[in-house]
């Protein structure tokens, strides 16, 4: 493998990394701070996905992002109340909206499983367009991805300061504190998850308009790939909020580049899935089995 | 203040572990009071306390505080003006969080987005500074890296500061070894005396239940069954607590707790 190829197995690596972070930063939200294991990871991500391709092909691809993400936070909304209001279980609240989101994804689609948009401009060719002749030419993917990464870890490292914040925290460390404390937890839960999931959409949404299609299934086993990367991102950052959201797109990183080195040493490309199922195991039952043996666990909460 | 009439609670109804927890108990708490409530496991003491907070809804009954009917008010809404200890210090903070973190939420002030500012920091670590822990120093350390003791005089400051109407006390001391008991119930006596608090405080040491507060409750079986302040309670010794107890209940009111606390 020569330098440049090097190079350019770097970027695609990063740039996938990039926006699919959003997703990670999403479960960051939800599971690292809110101790929700969001379900409905998979068909909000393919949810935000079609809504946003919709909106492109319809000739309004800056209009696509926030109609992404509006989509995912009402899909977080319906996780959100289903759990809080309706005695669903939590875990079951998500697969049921997961399963639910294939139909409606498929009718935002108008009856289709799969859009293209090869000819259709999106926020990627029109930044193509904008960067032409300039230094950054052929990198609109990793400035929209550097970007909208930024904008979430910003976005985030403010929001969870905020007295909300702390109360969205404190939901997922100790709901008997809160539960005492006059604080709702059911409304710590949905706002947690309605903005969890308007990152999961745009990450889909973003996601299909850089590779300029979308399929129905565009986000199957999206969950387990944005854990797998938020826990490599908790293995090397584990204390500071803003540093740990960093972490998860360092983890969303080095999760892809380790993928991608393996496919161009012939990995099958089908084998991407078993290996993340099989970092979420090794990355959650390694520090409970130290644990179990007397060791510290370094799986640290809030 | 706090006008309890005739609540009760069954719980697991019509089943073979039917339990009446509270047996149509009535209490009414004056503004100020300081009251300490002590009774066999079992009693229903915690039971009362959940009630209070609205954890459960009583069966029958009304709950008035401070004026207000709330009865069929939720949990959360009732604790904008009650604080609450449990026994285990690990209850009441979230241990993930810093001490600042978990002091902010604590404070409560301010709007959902708002970020608390340098001066309400310093504030905060003031406060701190009063409970002689040195934990002004360690406001960034994450709580659960505390001490039981340091957990539990952090959390009776957490449930004080956002300046309750009610305080309601759990054996909070319970769980801790009796140096830092000591000094945990210092600084209850303290915040309650200068903030003004009315408080109610179950415990199992019936020395402090005698020593600390104006007035004394014993329950059993759901209700009220001996209460007590002014000079009657002054003369009052641990011994003569327990006789009165045999005397209302038929039972002898000893355990070994109590006999180790006594």
């Amino acid at each position: 493998m020569s330098f440049a190829d090097f190079l350019g197995l770097g970027q695609t690596a990063l740039e996938l990394a990039l926006l699919n972070s959003l997703t990670v930063l999403a479960l960051y939200l939800s599971y690292s701070m809110l101790n929700v294991c969001d379900l409905s990871t998979d068909g909000c991500y393919g949810f935000g996905a079609a809504v946003g391709a919709m909106v492109a092909l319809a000739g309004q691809p800056l209009l696509s992002i926030p109609a992404a993400m509006l989509a995912g936070m009402l899909s977080g909304l319906v996780t959100a109340v289903l759990q809080t209001r309706m005695g669903v279980n939590s875990l079951l609240a998500g697969i049921v909206v997961n399963t639910g989101l294939y139909s409606v994804t498929i009718a935002v689609m108008e009856g289709s499983s799969l859009k293209n948009m090869n000819k259709t401009v999106t926020v990627f060719s029109m930044l193509k367009n904008a960067l032409k002749d300039t230094p950054l030419q052929g990198m609109q993917t990793l400035v929209i991805g550097l970007v909208s990464a930024a904008l979430v870890i910003l976005f985030l490292s403010v929001f969870l300061r905020t007295r909300l914040g702390l109360a969205i925290r404190a939901t997922g460390n100790n709901p008997d504190m809160v539960r005492s404390s006059s604080i709702d937890p059911r409304f710590t839960t949905t706002v947690g998850l309605v903005i969890a999931n308007a990152f999961t959409a745009l990450s889909g949404c973003l996601m299909a308009q850089s590779q300029k299609s979308v399929t129905v299934d565009i986000g199957s086993g999206m969950v387990t790939m944005a854990l797998a990367s938020l826990l490599i991102g908790g293995v090397f950052i584990r204390r500071g909020i803003t540093r740990r959201a960093l972490g998860a797109v360092l983890g969303a990183f080095i999760f892809r580049l380790v993928y991608t080195v393996a496919l161009r040493f012939h990995l099958p490309a089908y084998m991407l899935k078993l290996v993340s199922s099989a970092i979420v195991v090794a990355a959650i039952s390694i520090p409970y089995l130290t644990k179990a043996k007397g060791g510290k666990t370094a799986a640290g909460k809030g | 203040m706090l006008r309890i009439e005739g609540i009760s609670k069954t719980f697991n109804a019509g089943t073979v572990d039917e339990k009446k927890a509270l047996d149509r108990l009535s209490l009414h708490v004056r503004k100020g009071d300081f009251i300490s409530i002590i009774g066999a496991n079992g009693a229903g003491k915690s039971t009362l306390f959940n009630a209070i907070a609205g954890s459960f809804l009583v069966d029958e009954g009304a709950i008035f505080l401070d004026g207000k009917n709330v009865t069929r008010v939720q949990e959360h809404k009732r604790s904008k003006i009650i604080g609450r200890l449990f026994q285990d210090p690990m209850k009441g903070s979230a241990p993930g969080m810093s001490i600042e973190e978990n002091l902010i939420l604590a404070a409560g002030k301010g709007g959902w987005l708002s970020v608390a500012s340098p001066k309400e920091k310093q504030a905060f670590r003031d406060q701190l500074a009063l409970l002689g822990m040195g934990l002004e120093d360690r406001m960034k350390a994450p709580v659960g890296l505390l001490s039981g003791g340091q957990r539990q005089a952090l959390t009776l400051m957490m449930a004080t500061m956002a300046e309750p109407k009610l305080l309601l006390l759990d054996e909070h001391t319970a769980a801790l070894d009796p140096g830092t008991a000591e000094k945990v119930l210092h600084l209850t006596e303290k915040i309650v005396r200068e903030d003004h608090l009315t408080c109610l405080m179950i415990t199992h040491n019936m020395q402090s239940a005698l020593d600390l507060g104006n007035r004394t409750i014993m329950m059993d079986g759901g209700g009220i069954v001996f209460d007590t302040e002014g000079e009657e309670r002054k003369k009052l010794t641990v011994q003569d607590l327990l006789n009165r107890f045999r005397e209302a209940s038929g039972k002898q009111l000893v355990n070994d707790r109590m006999l180790l606390s006594t």
